[in-house]
C-alpha cells in the first residue's frame, strides 16, 4: 500500500477511517434527546448537559463544529501535556503501537478541531516524526532481519519501514542479478500459500 | 453505538491476509438497514416541530446525520478498495481468475472485472499497427531465451514454432522469454538463475 493512500484528505483511505475511529472525551453542552444509549455508563433516554462520554473522532468533530456547539471536545490522554512532555523528552523510546496505533493521523485529525492546544500538538507530531524517522531509516537500511523494536511503531511508520526494507532488498536484487528476472506475481504467490495452508488444515 | 457494522467491514478488509476476502453481503445489508433507520428517525424529528420547543432537536439530527455520512463513507471505501484489488488481479492473474478467488467476488465485481478486461484488450489492440501486449516484458528483457523449471504438472504446452513440450514437475526447459513469461507470472514455471 502506498503512503498517499493513508493521508487525511483521502475519502476512501482505510487507515484514515480507522484513525478517525479513535475516541476522544466529549462534554455535552446541550441536551440531546433520545440518544442516551451513546453513553454506555447510563441507561437514561437523553444525554443531559454536563455528561462526559468518550466518542469517536468523526462524531466529536461534528459536535464541535455546530454553532452553538453541542459538546466541548477535550484531548485524549496521549495528547495531553504529560504525554507531550514524554514525547518531547525522547520520542524514540515510546511504544506508539501500544499508545496510539494511528498516532500521526489521529493527531492531524485532532489538530483540525481547532482546540486551543492544536499548535502545540502539531509541533509534537512533527518533532517526534523527525527524530523517529532517522531511527526507522537506519533500521530499514542496515539490518537484514526485521528489528524487534519495529513493533513499537505506529501505523504510518510501519508502512514507511516496510517500504524502506522492500526498496533495500530490491536494490540488492538489481545489483546482484540485474533487473530481468521474471518472478511470479505477488497475488499469485499469496494465493498459492493460502491454498497450501487450507490443504494442511483439511488433512 | 452507531456505525459499528460498517466499521467491521473496513476492519475485516484491513486485516485479511487473503488475496481477496469474500464479499460480506450480510454485513453490507445490515449497514443499509441501520442507515434506513437513521434516515427515518431524522425525517420524523425534522417534521415534528411540536416536540422541539427549545431548539435542541437539531443536536440529535446532526449526530444521526454524521452517522449516516460515516456509514456511507465506510461502504464506499469498502467497495472502492475491493475494486482496486480486482483491478490489480487483472494484471497479476491475467484475464482468467482462479475459481477460489472468483467465488469471493460479488456479481457486480465480476461484471466490472470482465468489462475492465475487455477495455484493456481493446486498448492494447489499438496501439500501433498490430497491437501491443502491455502485460509482456514488464521488466526489460536481456535475452530471447530463458531457462525455466516447471513447478507443477502442467501438461502439454504448444510453442509458437509448433513444437510441443511436456511441462512436468521439476523438468527444465529452454523457452522463448515471450512465451514463458505469462506462465512464470502465474507461478507455473520459475526462471532458473545461475
Amino acid at each position: 500500500m502506498s503512503l498517499c493512500q493513508s493521508y487525511v484528505p483521502n475519502y476512501f483511505s482505510i487507515a484514515d477511517i480507522l484513525a478517525t475511529q479513535e475516541r476522544v472525551p466529549c462534554k455535552f453542552e446541550m441536551q440531546v434527546k433520545h440518544l442516551g444509549f451513546l453513553d454506555p455508563g447510563s441507561d437514561k433516554r437523553d444525554i443531559e448537559i454536563g455528561t462526559s462520554i468518550e466518542l469517536p473522532l468523526w462524531m466529536a468533530s461534528v459536535l464541535n463544529s455546530q454553532r452553538p456547539s453541542i459538546a466541548d471536545v477535550g484531548l485524549p490522554k496521549v495528547f495531553k501535556e504529560a504525554y507531550r512532555d514524554i514525547m518531547k523528552a525522547d520520542p524514540c523510546v515510546v511504544d506508539l503501537h501500544k499508545l496510539a496505533k494511528y498516532f500521526y493521523e489521529f493527531g492531524m485529525n485532532l489538530c483540525m478541531l481547532k482546540h486551543r492546544e492544536s499548535a502545540e500538538i502539531a509541533n509534537v507530531l512533527v518533532e517526534s516524526f523527525k527524530q523517529r524517522f532517522r531511527q526507522i531509516l537506519d533500521w530499514a537500511q542496515h539490518s537484514t532481519t526485521e528489528v524487534a523494536e519495529s513493533k513499537k511503531l505506529d501505523n504510518t511508520e510501519k508502512i514507511i519501514y516496510q517500504m524502506g526494507r522492500e526498496v533495500g532488498s530490491r536494490l540488492h536484487m538489481w545489483l546482484t542479478e540485474g533487473g530481468s528476472l521474471i518472478t511470479a506475481a505477488d497475488m499469485v504467490i499469496q494465493h498459492k500459500k493460502m491454498k497450501l495452508t487450507q490443504k494442511d488444515l483439511l488433512h | 453505538m452507531f456505525c459499528e457494522k460498517s466499521l467491521n467491514l473496513i476492519k475485516e478488509l484491513d486485516r485479511s491476509t487473503e488475496a481477496m476476502p469474500a464479499f460480506d453481503d450480510d454485513g453490507v445489508r445490515q449497514v443499509f438497514e441501520e442507515m434506513r433507520g437513521l434516515y427515518d428517525q431524522n425525517v420524523a424529528a425534522a417534521n415534528d416541530s411540536t416536540a422541539d420547543p427549545d431548539g435542541t432537536a437539531i443536536a440529535g439530527i446532526a449526530i444521526r446525520h454524521a452517522a449516516l455520512e460515516r456509514n456511507k463513507r465506510c461502504l464506499m471505501a469498502y467497495v472502492y478498495n475491493r475494486i482496486r484489488k480486482v483491478r490489480n488481479m487483472r494484471w497479476q492473474f491475467g484475464s482468467i481468475l482462479p475459481p477460489e478467488i472468483k467465488a469471493n467476488l460479488c456479481e457486480p465485481e465480476i461484471q466490472w472485472f470482465n468489462s475492465y478486461s475487455k477495455t484493456l484488450a481493446l486498448y492494447m489492440k489499438s496501439i500501433g499497427d498490430q497491437g501491443l501486449n502491455l502485460a509482456q516484458d514488464v521488466k526489460p528483457p536481456k535475452s530471447l531465451y530463458v531457462e525455466v523449471r516447471s513447478l507443477t504438472d502442467y501438461g502439454k504446452f504448444e510453442m509458437d514454432n509448433g513444437e510441443v513440450v511436456l511441462l512436468k514437475k521439476h523438468s527444465t526447459h529452454l523457452m522463448s522469454r515471450a512465451q514463458c513469461e505469462p506462465l512464470i507470472i502465474q507461478g507455473i514455471l520459475e526462471q532458473i538463475t545461475h
